[in-house]
């Protein structure tokens, strides 16, 4: 499991070195081209923040209403078959749907609970690993008129569950259960 | 969708907060958040500035190309149907290898273009093909290098180490994904042999009249 730990901590300086050196070599004006590309950045950025205010508002209220727990405490016999954390529950249901409203519940648990915590990995391995697979497939194909979406559906959302059972699994046996 | 999800938290939140008595913590709860929403924002600028910056250099000194064609014997599995030198293919894996980058600004586009290149090879105009299936579902899982967003979240929160969970996403990913794939071959078999008899039936039914 350490060997699992050491992978994340080269992944981004390897990235660093794979791009730089191979941009050089391309003779590309690396410095000029990051600058250009950073300003997608802020772009990206602008773009999120107004889906982000309205969207952690409704979680926020959702949360200190106690609806939440409501809704946990109805689903609590699933979720603890699948040794899901009950305050992860929202972002399962609301991964496949919308992606800023899952980035929306990510932010408020990891500030809620820790990044460091149980919690705030599996949340962010949750979000890391599935896409917002209603979208996804909507745009695809809605934009060449497709309208029997065949087995598509069903084979995403199937992924979908494995990306989420299997993030809170991988979380528990590699940084352990709590 | 989101219309009525959005509307339906906020309007159940506050109807249960009335009969808890939790108004309160609840309207505070809502002014808090929109600012919280802000200071996230802000977090996030740095980590995704960089990250956008850096993938700018990726894809302008043509390494996207590179790892394109590395992935040729995947993408020959994955799509048996279509010829590996043809532009649809061509599309498709560069819209694999944008969404590994996480290039989102440049995979929607190549996938769009992929979907409309495998429309022009599909039979029936509006029901998806095998192909199309298989490619947008692949799309609907996740497969980046480095989850950028994440990582920008989980530092502006303060995590000791925000790249932990680079590993656990890769594993947690190529679940998913063998999980999707393995289902759309099974489900596009089974409807293709269902097609098969329906069609083997009208053509019995025909001589037959």
């Amino acid at each position: 499991m350490d060997f699992i730990k050491l992978i994340s901590s080269l992944a981004i300086p390897a990235m660093f070195f794979l791009i730089l050196s191979y941009g050089l070599a391309k003779d590309v004006k690396v410095y000029d081209c990051f600058i250009e590309g950073a300003k997608d950045g802020i772009d990206t950025i602008v773009r999120i923040l107004p889906p982000l205010v309205g969207l952690l508002v409704a979680v926020g209220v959702f949360r200190a209403s106690g609806a939440l727990e409501l809704i946990t405490y109805g689903l609590k016999p699933i979720i603890s078959v699948l040794r899901m954390p009950p305050e992860v529950l929202p972002l399962a249901l609301m991964r496949p749907i919308s992606g800023s409203a899952s980035l929306a519940i990510v932010a408020d648990l990891v500030k809620t609970h820790g990044p460091d915590s149980f919690i705030g990995r599996v949340t962010s391995t949750m979000m890391g690993s599935t896409e917002t697979t209603f979208y996804t497939i909507a745009v695809y194909f809605g934009s060449v008129g497709i309208k029997n979406v065949r087995h598509t559906i069903a084979a995403a959302l199937l992924a979908d569950l494995t990306g989420i059972i299997a993030s809170i699994w991988v979380c528990g046996m590699v940084f352990g259960w709590n | 969708m989101l219309n009525y999800i959005w509307s339906g938290m906020i309007l159940v939140a506050f109807i249960i907060a009335a009969f808890s008595g939790k108004l309160e913590q609840t309207t505070q709860a809502a002014i808090d958040s929109a600012g919280t929403a802000v200071q996230m924002a802000i977090g996030l600028l740095g980590v995704m500035c960089l990250w956008t910056g850096l993938m700018n250099i990726a894809d302008q000194s043509g390494l996207i190309k590179v790892i394109a064609r590395f992935l040729k014997p995947v993408t020959k599995l994955l799509f048996p149907q279509i010829h590996p030198s043809s532009s649809a293919m061509g599309a498709i894996v560069l819209n694999m290898v944008a969404n590994m980058m996480g290039l989102s600004n440049a995979a929607t586009p190549l996938g769009l273009k992929a979907i409309k290149e495998l429309q022009k090879l599909n039979q029936e105009k509006d029901t998806a093909s095998n192909a199309m299936c298989m490619f947008v579902v692949i799309n609907t899982a996740s497969i980046q290098f480095i989850p950028a967003t994440v990582i920008a979240v989980r530092s502006s929160a303060g995590s000791n180490n925000p790249f932990e969970i680079i590993a656990t996403v890769w594993i947690t990913s190529i679940c998913a994904i063998l999980v999707g794939v393995t289902a759309a071959k099974i489900l596009q078999g089974k409807e293709r042999n269902l097609r098969q008899y329906s069609m083997r039936r009208y053509a019995k039914y025909r001589k037959a009249g």
